[in-house]
């Protein structure tokens, strides 16, 4: 008997919430033109954005329920998760605004494309069910094509915008495929019925294998772990600095969420199935990622090297399997995204009209320039160096350790090896600021009006990887006290 | 003054820490006087505070005092714990009063980014003291890697010409074997059923297998640190490329690190290993001794003579170290010091030199006395200091590792006073080829003598460098007790 009551729509607030708010932002977008772009409804994002965070946060460590009929959980890591996905995109927009308005992006759809990708997100994080999970991956897909193709005028986001939709689209068919397969085996798509099923199912089973290798293709492409990796410096490259942002920043979060539901809640069961295949791939990830990006030039390449290779880190806290690598890949993710939010934000910052300050040499000598930001950016590349104190460290440390734990030594001892060439990039940029001396024509950054603020935030984003050190581990409690009782309900 | 009673090793690091920042802060380079004299005022205030450490410190006990402990992160027993016993107290006296010195050298050479340079300094002094004073593993490391930061930059924006490749490489080299050392102290967190405490690792029995491994990897990231061959490849050029201020406490502190890391953590944690690595580390170091000083003698730059002089000098230490004998491994530290002050002193005249010429060649001085005959003396002091001259603190540390190591092998004695001999022949070569001589080149005729400023740094140096040689009882009286314990420690097998 399905009533409305029954469906517990408040477990699932915050996404109705975006939801809504998000088609109010697109008629207010069509019947309110003013003078200029977007004068109402970014403020509108921006709130949509933030009664989204507050209401994930509002039952925060309530025990966990399913909602509609078992197709969505709401748990702890759901909710720091979902406002975390929330508070990231309204950052991304706060730093994007100014790039965008310059080149025309800032457009009442760019904002709705960015809400509905938001609310992807979220669907992926509260799935409990494998067709909320496809559904959520897909919305924020969508989603992401639309926005880098958007800007119509340059043919390397046309390109960017293509690859990454004819993969994405291959992608979803490998991983859809994999969920059928396994919908075959166990007889249900609801991931708790599908980890009962574990007991039944042994794990030498040959089609079950297939399904877990189509569902692990499909994860691993959609984090742009190696081999699946190819689109992302393309994509990166290709697409408006603000969109690879969005890209780049607020995704990871959902990415570890889904990597939690699907492995972990459903086929967690079949832990040996997937578990080496993750560790193969978090290795090649990390090596092929800081090898290559040594070799780029530009700056948004290198940062999608970069990614590439974090996100080997990531699986590399994850595979292990137990409580402490799930939190640790979890902060993993959480600073990840904080931390290329201020990259990122730096970039932004440094452009201007007709400028996109995306190659590594116009980093050159911007300690003359703006001692200020090249301090920002020094703190954000030892961060993502790993190198103490930062709280890129501490995450870097947790997933070391907990791969340490589960007894994958010489996979930490590479992990660790290649983490020193990596180092190398990243001091690469430190060295262009403060060593060279700026090139002639380069002017000195100044700071007005909107981007006064963006530089007061950015400066609370990338000092706030430094002086979270001493409460390092109140985050560290935070986070895995979310992770307590995922899944069950 | 409970702050001082309770918190003295926590004001040590954390004061001039947020004094560079306060530097930072308040100059540009418009205002370069106003960060001189704050980064001297709070340099001096460090030195003045550590003070109470060296008086207070009871030299009876061999157990960790000014103890701190506050719980930091407590899931992983992670805690912010810190002491000082026998070893650490002199190292992080040098470090204080080496600090203040590097501010007054820099006072007039640094034109450009001034607040930035001090700052820098001034950061690095509270995280070497940090290293110094930590007794949790995490906390250790964090201190150990993030001093790399400061340094890195003062190489890579005061250096000389080819300073980017020294910076990255300087760099590098540290963080490849320090993330070796992580590995290892993450294994003996799981090894020691869950804490970080440096002391608990020291009770920890470990199996022969194992602790050969974590030794390797502490001696990776140590005798980087040191430098011993054959991983001293970065030092050469780090010291060639760093200004002055950046030598001086790469060779005075920055190496000692590294062989303060063995007294901490590789010795006392894996004793068994560390005698069955012995022989190959005594070997290492006894090539560090002779064949690094062969090397230094054909140096035509000063700065990389010096920097061959410290690699073969700190050969001395470990080899102090790894002979196992009280005199000798308290004659290490005194070395320790020692070079600190004496590799030190013997940067900041270079950089004396070189501020005047713009060259560090030898063949482009000769003659100097004439025109700098102050200098003169100095300079030759602090040679004969180096090629450890008894009355110098350099004898001291030379005899006692000499002494000890004779009653162990004497063959290591006897190849170990070789480099009284070639120590002797490269140093005094260079000064004869600096100091002594017919004037050649014109600009050496137009030489100014020391000013007072640089006359004063360089008296305090010579002041350590003399009170020691001449007196080092007081010096060995605080490390006596802490150095038997380490020695008893490590005569114990953990199998």
């Amino acid at each position: 008997m399905m009533t409305l009551a029954s469906l517990n729509l408040w477990a699932i607030a915050p996404e109705i919430a975006v939801a809504s708010l998000a088609c109010l932002v697109l008629l207010v977008d069509l019947y309110f033109r003013s003078a200029r772009p977007c004068a109402l409804s970014y403020p509108l994002t921006l709130a949509t954005l933030i009664s989204g965070a507050l209401l994930s946060v509002a039952g925060l460590f309530d025990p966990p329920q399913l909602a509609l009929n078992g197709l969505v959980i709401r748990d702890g890591v759901a909710d720091v998760l979902k406002a975390g996905t929330c508070l990231g995109t309204a950052g991304v927009l706060f730093y994007a605004r100014d790039y965008a308005q310059e080149r025309d992006l800032w457009r009442g759809e760019y904002l709705v494309l960015s809400l509905f990708g938001t609310v992807g997100m979220m669907t992926m994080i509260g799935a409990a069910h494998l067709l909320t999970l496809y559904v959520g991956i897909e919305l924020l897909a969508l989603c992401l094509y639309g926005m880098i193709a958007m800007q119509r005028d340059s043919v390397r986001a046309a390109e960017a915008a293509m690859k990454y939709f004819i993969l994405g689209a291959l992608a979803s068919g490998v991983l859809l495929y994999g969920m059928s397969l396994l919908y075959g085996l166990t007889g249900s798509l609801s991931l708790e019925l599908v980890s009962d099923a574990s007991a039944a199912l042994a794990s030498d089973s040959l089609p079950l294998i297939l399904a877990i290798v189509m569902i692990v293709v499909g994860l691993l492409f959609k984090l742009g772990a190696v081999p699946f990796h190819m689109w992302v410096p393309d994509v990166y490259d290709g697409s408006a600095t603000s969109t690879t942002l969005y890209i780049s920043a607020v995704p990871k979060l959902a990415a570890f969420a889904i990597l939690l539901r699907l492995l972990s809640s459903g086929l967690g069961g079949w832990i040996e199935v997937w578990q080496d295949m993750l560790a193969i791939a978090a290795v090649l990830s990390i090596a092929l990622g800081n090898v290559v990006a040594i070799a780029q030039t530009s700056i948004k390449r290198m940062l999608a090297y970069s990614t590439i290779a974090n996100m080997g880190f990531l699986l590399l806290g994850f595979f292990s399997g137990t409580a402490a690598g799930y939190s640790a890949a979890m902060l993993y993710s959480v600073v990840y995204m904080v931390t290329t939010l201020a990259v990122f934000g730096i970039i932004l910052a440094l452009t201007r009209s007709g400028f996109e300050s995306d190659a590594l040499d116009d980093f050159r000598g911007l300690n003359q320039r703006n001692p200020w930001l090249a301090l920002l950016m020094l703190i954000v590349m030892f961060s993502l160096a790993g190198i103490p104190p930062t709280a890129g460290f501490f995450a870097k440390l947790l997933v070391l350790q907990a791969a340490l734990d589960a007894g994958f030594v010489e996979v930490v001892v590479a992990a660790v090896v290649l983490a020193v060439i990596g180092a190398f990039y990243y001091l690469r940029v430190v060295k262009l600021m403060y060593f060279d001396d700026p090139e002639p024509g380069a002017l000195k950054v100044s700071a007005h009006g909107y981007r006064r603020g963006m530089i007061w935030a950015l400066s609370g984003n990338a000092v706030l990887l430094l002086v979270i050190t001493p409460w390092i581990g109140q985050v560290m409690d935070f986070v895995s006290a979310s992770l307590a009782n995922f899944g069950a309900s | 003054m409970t702050l001082l009673d309770h918190h003295l090793l926590s004001v040590l690091i954390w004061f001039p820490v947020v004094g560079g920042i306060l530097v930072l802060a308040a100059g540009n380079d418009r205002r370069a006087d106003t960060a001189r004299w704050a980064a001297l005022g709070f340099s001096v205030a460090t030195f003045l505070l550590s003070i109470p450490l060296w008086s207070r410190f009871d030299r009876a006990s061999a157990d960790m005092q000014f103890v701190e402990r506050l719980p930091w992160i407590e899931r992983f027993q992670i805690e912010y714990s810190l002491g000082v016993d026998g070893i650490s107290v002199p190292l992080v006296l040098l470090t204080t009063l080496l600090t203040m010195v590097v501010v007054m050298a820099g006072w007039q050479v640094i034109r450009d980014r001034v607040a930035q340079y001090f700052a820098a300094f001034l950061i690095m002094e509270g995280l070497m003291i940090g290293v110094f004073c930590a007794l949790d593993g995490i906390l250790f490391y964090l201190f150990w890697e993030a001093m790399l930061i400061p340094m890195f930059l003062i190489i890579g924006i005061w250096g000389g010409p080819n300073r980017v490749y020294a910076a990255i490489k300087f760099f590098l080299y540290t963080l490849l074997g320090s993330l070796l050392m992580l590995v290892a102290l993450l294994y003996l967190y799981r090894a020691s059923g869950g804490s970080f405490d440096l002391l608990a690792f020291h009770q920890l029995p470990l199996a022969a297998g194992v602790q050969t491994l974590v030794f390797l990897a502490f001696f990776a990231a140590f005798a980087v640190k040191i430098p011993m061959v054959p991983v001293h490849t970065w030092l050469p050029d780090a010291h060639v490329e760093a200004p002055t201020g950046g030598s001086v406490i790469l060779a005075a502190i920055t190496l000692k690190m590294g062989a303060y890391g063995f007294l901490r953590l590789a010795l006392p944690i894996a004793p068994d290993a560390a005698h069955q690595i012995a022989p190959i580390i005594i070997g290492l170091s006894l090539l560090a001794v002779v064949y690094i000083a062969l090397v230094a003698l054909v140096q035509q730059d000063m700065k990389k003579l010096i920097a061959y002089s410290s690699i073969s000098h700190m050969g001395f230490v470990t080899l102090g170290f790894f002979v196992f004998e009280t005199r000798a491994m308290e004659g290490a530290v005194v070395q320790m010091i020692s070079h600190g002050f004496v590799s030190g002193a013997l940067f900041l005249c270079v950089g004396v030199l070189y501020d005047r010429l713009h060259s560090r060649e030898i063949a482009t001085y000769g003659g100097v006395i004439k025109v700098m005959p102050v200098f003169a003396l100095f300079i030759v002091f602090f040679a004969m200091a180096n090629a450890g001259l008894p009355g110098t603190s350099g004898f001291v540390g030379e005899f006692l590792v000499i002494l000890g190591t004779f009653s162990v092998n004497g063959w290591y004695a006897a190849i170990a006073a070789l480099t009284l001999i070639v120590g002797a022949a490269y140093t005094l070569w260079m000064v004869k080829r600096v100091v002594f001589g017919p004037i050649e080149n014109p600009q050496v005729a137009e030489l100014k003598d020391l000013d007072r400023r640089e006359f004063a740094v360089l008296m305090i140096v010579a002041s350590g460098v003399l009170i020691i040689g001449v007196w080092p009882a007081p010096l060995l009286e605080v490390m006596d007790a802490s150095v038997d314990r380490l020695l008893a420690h490590v005569a114990v097998s953990k199998l």
